[in-house]
């Protein structure tokens, strides 16, 4: 009796903390349905029910820098999953098929990197890239968002590549395929969700960043979402913040990013604790 | 660690096929990240201000910035928040996702699955947007919390501005770090939790271990290492947080009361275009990053040389 008494208490302290913990997200999406008129009344409204307009949204999409900066969003993160996951497979490879000197050396160097974040670094880049020429390009940002992507997904994809037993490629090889042809019929296709969780992992990282992008990208010509988001909300807030079109346009950055999250988020867990955990 | 071994059974022949396999990732490592940091490291011991930014060539200063660091107050107090801010956001966050991780190991499979999209949720949110949505619950004229703080019995909070004192405003900063950092430690306990067999905790129950002793003897070794890395990270992470502060700061003041060493790094880099000093601060940070993740490190290259 009394273990069923203790179930039900947690089983409502769960969906308080649910409804604590998903509040900031149904409120953003609740008021990007509020005109800024009814979100200026001294009382909330909970719901949109009679409220309910999607003018928010067209007043955002409308700014003059969103859709260069949705172009420029994409164009960062394609490149990234691109060279991320060639690289990373490549380097997942050679840590867990082959035995090298300096192996160590790199597995470490990985470890360490991943210790390192981005905002200890700012400056140095910033100089680097302005030297270069490469202040406010596409490419200047991407090359420091792989380095910082890189070691966690090394890291990962070696998980996986281990985690196929290398029996099955020596099987392989005896039935007369060479060590590459083996590990591509193989090891390969085994790997896909490896793939999937890491390129997922390289997608959310490039997608919401803002330290690197606010360093590297200071011209307005060349924001990324997260920066358009925060320009935003300051020239919106010249006068009186319109917080309607300021959480439509939080929405509109954050929905295909939890919606895509949402779908793969069991995949890129598992190899998130994976990858952290196994070593 | 076993599970890799079979892994390396192939034994090739000395060849260079490895080398090419890595070389992508060590070149993106050494543009990205290794150059920047030698580029830093020097910096830091020369005089690197608006002049040299148009060509005048730096000049070498020994340890000038850092004792310049030293005799600086603000530094000081900018060390001793953001140190403070790191411990107490990094500590809530992992014991907060250790509660949160027993509680979707303890109750049943409907409740767990709603506490997970909830916490999917926050941990999807982009640092801008949920940094943006923060600022909207707490505004001091129309934001939800002060509505619903409002509605308790002898509470006062209508208009209180929480950005506008730094002690409410890094409140709000580590109510938001955390909200977004416990996901991440809650699901990988809870994996951990899960490699907790059933048998074993019966064992241990028939052989008259309770609850506490069953949690403290079995599950916490098991946890341990998850417990260990996530901490780890969270300390590291909340060292110099840059995103939220800066917009918090966007909508609250400019004082440098309310930095932390990311935003004053920034504010000596591209404001005050001070890069020596600015690097020395940077060097700081990284030793206390390498001192917080010494023992960890260590036990890591232990290990590695036991295999």
């Amino acid at each position: 009796m009394t273990l069923k008494l203790g179930r039900v208490v947690l089983t409502v302290v769960a969906i308080v903390l649910a409804v604590v913990w998903a509040f900031p997200v149904y409120w953003m999406v609740n008021s990007a349905f509020i005109s800024t008129a009814v979100l200026q009344q001294f009382t909330p409204h909970f719901f949109p029910g009679e409220y309910f307009t999607p003018s928010n949204f067209a007043g955002a999409i409308a700014d003059g820098s969103f859709w260069g900066a949705l172009g420029m969003s994409i164009s960062i993160t394609l490149i990234v999953v691109a060279f991320c996951l060639v690289f990373a497979f490549l380097g997942a490879v050679a840590i867990s098929r082959f035995k090298f000197r300096g192996r160590k050396t790199f597995v470490l160097a990985l470890l360490l990197i991943q210790m390192l974040p981005a905002e200890g670094l700012f400056i140095a880049q910033y100089k680097m890239m302005s030297s270069l020429g490469l202040l406010n390009s596409i490419i200047g940002v991407s090359v420091i968002y792989i380095a910082a992507v890189i070691p966690f997904t090394v890291w990962m994809l070696r998980g996986f590549v281990a985690g196929v037993p290398a029996e099955l490629e020596e099987a392989a090889m005896v039935d007369g395929l060479s060590r590459f042809q083996a590990f591509m019929r193989i090891t390969f296709p085994l790997l896909a969700p490896g793939l999937v969780a890491s390129g997922v992992y390289a997608f959310l990282q490039a997608w919401n960043e803002f330290t690197v992008a606010v360093v590297l990208l200071p011209a307005e010509a060349a924001q990324t979402l997260p920066l358009w988001l925060r320009g935003f909300v300051q020239a919106s807030a010249t006068r009186e913040t319109d917080w309607g079109q300021v959480m439509a346009a939080s929405t509109i950055v954050a929905i295909p990013v939890i919606i895509f999250f949402l779908i793969v988020q069991g995949r890129m867990t598992s190899g998130l604790v994976g990858g952290a955990v196994k070593g | 660690m076993s599970a890799n071994s079979p892994a390396t059974r192939i034994e090739p022949r000395r060849s260079g096929v490895p080398y090419v396999l890595i070389i992508p990732a060590v070149v993106a490592l050494l543009a990205g990240l290794a150059y920047p940091l030698v580029w830093q490291f020097i910096t830091a011991f020369q005089d690197y201000g608006l002049a040299q930014q148009f060509g005048k060539p730096p000049e070498w200063v020994g340890f000038a910035n850092f004792a310049n660091l030293v005799l600086d107050g603000e530094f000081w107090a900018v060390l001793g928040r953001s140190l403070l801010f790191c411990v107490v956001t990094a500590f809530a966050t992992v014991v907060i996702g250790v509660l949160m991780a027993v509680l979707m190991n303890a109750v049943g499979k409907v409740a767990r699955l709603i506490l997970q999209i909830a916490m999917l949720l926050a941990w999807a949110t982009p640092v801008a947007a949920a940094t943006t949505v923060f600022i909207w619950l707490f505004d001091r004229r129309r934001g939800v919390v002060n509505y619903l703080l409002d509605l308790l019995p002898g509470v006062d909070m209508n208009r209180y501005d929480w950005l506008g004192h730094p002690l409410t405003f890094f409140l709000v900063a580590s109510i938001l770090i955390v909200w977004m950092s416990v996901p991440f430690v809650s699901f990988a306990v809870y994996a951990g939790l899960t490699q907790v067999s059933d048998e074993v905790m019966e064992a241990a129950q028939i052989d008259g271990a309770n609850a506490w002793q069953r949690f403290w003897r079995i599950v916490t070794p098991i946890i341990r290492p998850v417990l260990s890395i996530v901490l780890l990270l969270q300390l590291i992470w909340d060292l110099r947080v840059f995103a939220q502060i800066t917009l918090l700061k966007d909508a609250g003041s400019k004082s440098g009361d309310f930095d932390l060493l990311g935003t004053y790094i920034y504010k000596l880099g591209a404001s005050a275009n001070d890069f020596g000093v600015a690097s020395a601060v940077s060097i700081v940070v990284l030793i206390i990053t390498l001192a917080i993740s010494w023992a960890y490190v260590r036990d890591l290259i232990k290990e590695d040389e036991a295999q």
